[in-house]
């Protein structure tokens, strides 16, 4: 239609070389936290004898979410032991883990600043909807060009992916709180840190925590994808299964993902069910 | 008797030219017109009112006739447009952010709500605590304070309990007992009993004014039901439109209602609930004295042309009720004596009510006394008017 083209690819390709650049020291620190992290919590995981570990997670979703999806929890963990995905499972539950703080940390004071400031609120909605419907594979390209290649730019693809519906459903939740129970706090001459720690965050904890289970959710499904850049752990069996059409082993990979995500999902909803239900707080 | 609020001029304009509404309001354009016109909504427009020390002033109009904006402009919820609320002097709305906060911590008892808004997350005892923290008030002086109070509402016992497991009634009794904990003497309550069933509404009422008797609080009550507002309101002022249309005590506004509007209202009240023998009474026409001996008595009854009297000491304390027949028939059996002394036995028990006695009681005093008008007495026992008979019927009619 046109004889000219803009050179969209071009700048965007100059943009990420330009900050790669100028910011590479920031981003090798970055990366050192990161992987700092990610080993820690794998380290640390692996440390005891599995069987140990599946008993405490087993134990702990007994606590967060009953009896029932502990069983679930322990069934499933024993066959991932058996069908020697062990070590992966692991070094997925740590990625996801890592990015998930991230997430957490980013995301509750972001959803918190939409949720007081409309103009902030105007900015960040068309950059959410940009992070959630941008295909994921394509953060994977400048991650890695930050990263190189490996578990960082898995963690970071996965934060950018995962971030989005936390700070959403925080945002929703406090301003969702009653305009009353507000008014209430600010009738007693309550200062804005006041109003936000005594009543805006308290009251809209089961959407926050909410948006906490869904950010984790969509985290795993990340972590799968970002095997394809050596992020390693179960995303890396799934994809050798696809590469050599072995069928079975790519069920298996996938299956224990599933089992993750079971976990993850009734521990964290769990949780927001348990606080909210009656009303009530453990704290 | 001292103002502790008084408001002067008071409007708010919700939109984004508030300047420019209240200049096409000056000029006498409606509010329909500027709600169509410029978009923006006129909340409350040129009202002034004060409200007394210790008093319990109700705000009183259907939704949307500015009562609750008002109120949330006493304590700078909404933002004034302009005008003036003194509160003890001080004009609030000079006060910057931090000191309105101070403010507000050191004359508020924050607010009591339609729908409670008690902290769902939170036990009684800790949303008891709210304003305290709010305060900062140390714990263990907070606790107390709050166990006191909740005491105090009738809510002992269940200190740990969540929202969720209280009726309406009960937490509302924590709402009530949040305000009260907190050392300042204005108290703002939202429609706080609308939402409880008439039983509850009524009793929450009586405890109010119980607990307004010991605690004495400034009270600014907000209500659209006209009953709870003669029942708690020592003065109320009634608004439509964002404006209010009148102010004053249950009786003057039952018995002088200022326009149309305020009548319509009024007509569904049981009239003989509110006017009080005070409102309805005469003027004394003339009395008599014991001292004044038959003949002068019943010269002054011919004169004034009543066909009985009340007799009164110097002091202006009834002493009975003299029928003009019954004087005359005893003149004229003494007919021949030079001066006669004035017999007791002349004197009938007179129909003495005091002047706050609601008329329905007067009506039921009807079958006792079956003669002569009833003597209106203020609280020492002096005369003060008198009811004819029938002019309790008429003003009891007179609104239906």
């Amino acid at each position: 239609m046109f004889s000219y083209r803009i050179p969209l690819d071009e700048w965007i390709t100059s943009l990420v070389t330009f900050m790669e650049t100028r910011f590479g020291g920031f981003f090798e620190g970055f990366s050192t936290g990161i992987s700092f992290m990610v080993t820690i919590l794998k380290d640390g995981m692996l440390l005891p004898h599995p069987l140990v570990f599946i008993l405490v997670i087993s134990a702990v979703t007994w606590y967060m979410a009953g009896w029932k999806n502990s069983i679930i929890a322990f069934l499933g963990l024993l066959l991932t032991e058996n069908i020697g995905l062990w070590i992966a499972f692991v070094e997925t539950l740590a990625l996801v883990l890592t990015a998930e703080i991230l997430v957490i940390l980013f995301g509750i004071p972001l959803g918190i600043w939409a949720a007081r400031s409309n103009r902030f609120n105007a900015v960040i909605r068309p950059v959410l909807d940009f992070m959630q419907t941008m295909p994921a594979f394509v953060y994977l390209i400048p991650a890695v060009m930050f990263f190189g290649l490996g578990l960082v730019p898995g963690v970071v693809a996965t934060f950018v992916f995962a971030l989005p519906p936390l700070i959403r459903l925080t945002n929703l939740g406090i301003r969702q709180v009653p305009a009353e129970l507000v008014e209430a706090a600010d009738a007693f001459g309550a200062t804005g840190l006041q109003k936000l720690m005594k009543v805006q965050i308290p009251v809209a904890k089961p959407t926050i925590l909410a948006g906490v289970n869904q950010s984790i959710m969509l985290g795993l499904s990340m972590v799968v994808i970002a095997a394809m850049i050596g992020a390693g752990g179960l995303g890396e069996d799934v994809l050798r299964g696809i590469q050599r059409l072995r069928v079975g082993q790519g069920f298996e990979a996938g299956l224990v993902v599933v089992v993750l995500a079971v976990i993850l999902d009734r521990i964290t909803s769990g949780f927001g069910q348990r606080r909210s239900y009656n009303g009530r707080m453990a704290s | 008797m001292s103002d502790k609020i008084v408001v002067r001029n008071l409007s708010k304009i919700f939109g984004n030219n508030p300047g420019k509404a209240l200049k096409a309001l000056r000029e006498g354009m409606s509010k329909e017109e500027i709600l169509r016109e410029q978009g923006q909504m006129v909340g409350v427009y040129d009202v002034s009112f004060s409200v007394r020390k210790s008093e319990i002033f109700v705000l009183m109009g259907l939704s949307g006739s500015g009562k609750s904006t008002l109120q949330r402009l006493i304590n700078r919820l909404h933002e004034p447009t302009s005008g003036e609320i003194l509160i003890d002097g001080i004009d609030i709305t000079r006060l910057g952010s931090k000191e309105l906060r101070k403010f507000r911590r050191k004359h508020f008892c924050g607010m009591v709500f339609q729908n409670f808004a008690i902290l769902p997350h939170r036990t009684v005892l800790e949303n008891v605590e709210l304003g305290l923290e709010i305060q900062g008030v140390d714990p263990k002086k907070r606790q107390d304070r709050a166990k006191e109070m909740i005491r105090v509402v009738g809510l002992e016992g269940n200190e740990n309990s969540y929202p969720d497991e209280l009726s309406g009634g009960m937490q509302q009794r924590v709402g009530l007992a949040r305000g009260l904990a907190v050392d300042a003497d204005i108290m703002l309550m939202d429609e706080a009993f609308s939402a409880l069933d008439p039983l509850i509404r009524r009793q929450m009422q009586d405890e109010l004014l119980e607990l307004h008797q010991k605690m004495q609080k400034t009270i600014i009550f907000v209500t659209h039901d006209l009953d709870e507002a003669f029942r708690l309101g020592h003065r109320i002022a009634i608004m439509n439109d964002g404006m209010i249309i009148q102010t004053g005590t249950a009786e003057e506004i039952i018995s002088r209602p200022a326009n149309d509007y305020v009548k319509a209202f009024v007509e569904d009240m049981n009239r003989s609930n509110v006017l009080t023998a005070g409102s309805v009474m005469q003027p004394v026409l003339e009395t008599a004295f014991k001292g004044d001996g038959p003949r002068t008595i019943l010269r002054k009854m011919r004169k004034k042309g009543l066909s009985g009297i009340i007799v009164t000491d110097t002091g202006r304390f009834v002493k009975g009720y003299v029928r003009a027949d019954e004087l005359a028939d005893y003149i004229k059996k003494h007919g021949d004596m030079e001066s006669i002394p004035f017999n007791d036995a002349l004197l009938q028990e007179a129909a003495v009510v005091m002047e706050d006695t609601p008329l329905n009681e007067v009506i039921n005093m009807y079958t006792d006394h079956q003669y002569g008008p009833f003597a209106v007495t203020d609280r020492h026992n002096r005369l003060k008017g008198v009811i004819v008979r029938g002019a309790v019927i008429a003003a009891l009619s007179e609104c239906r």
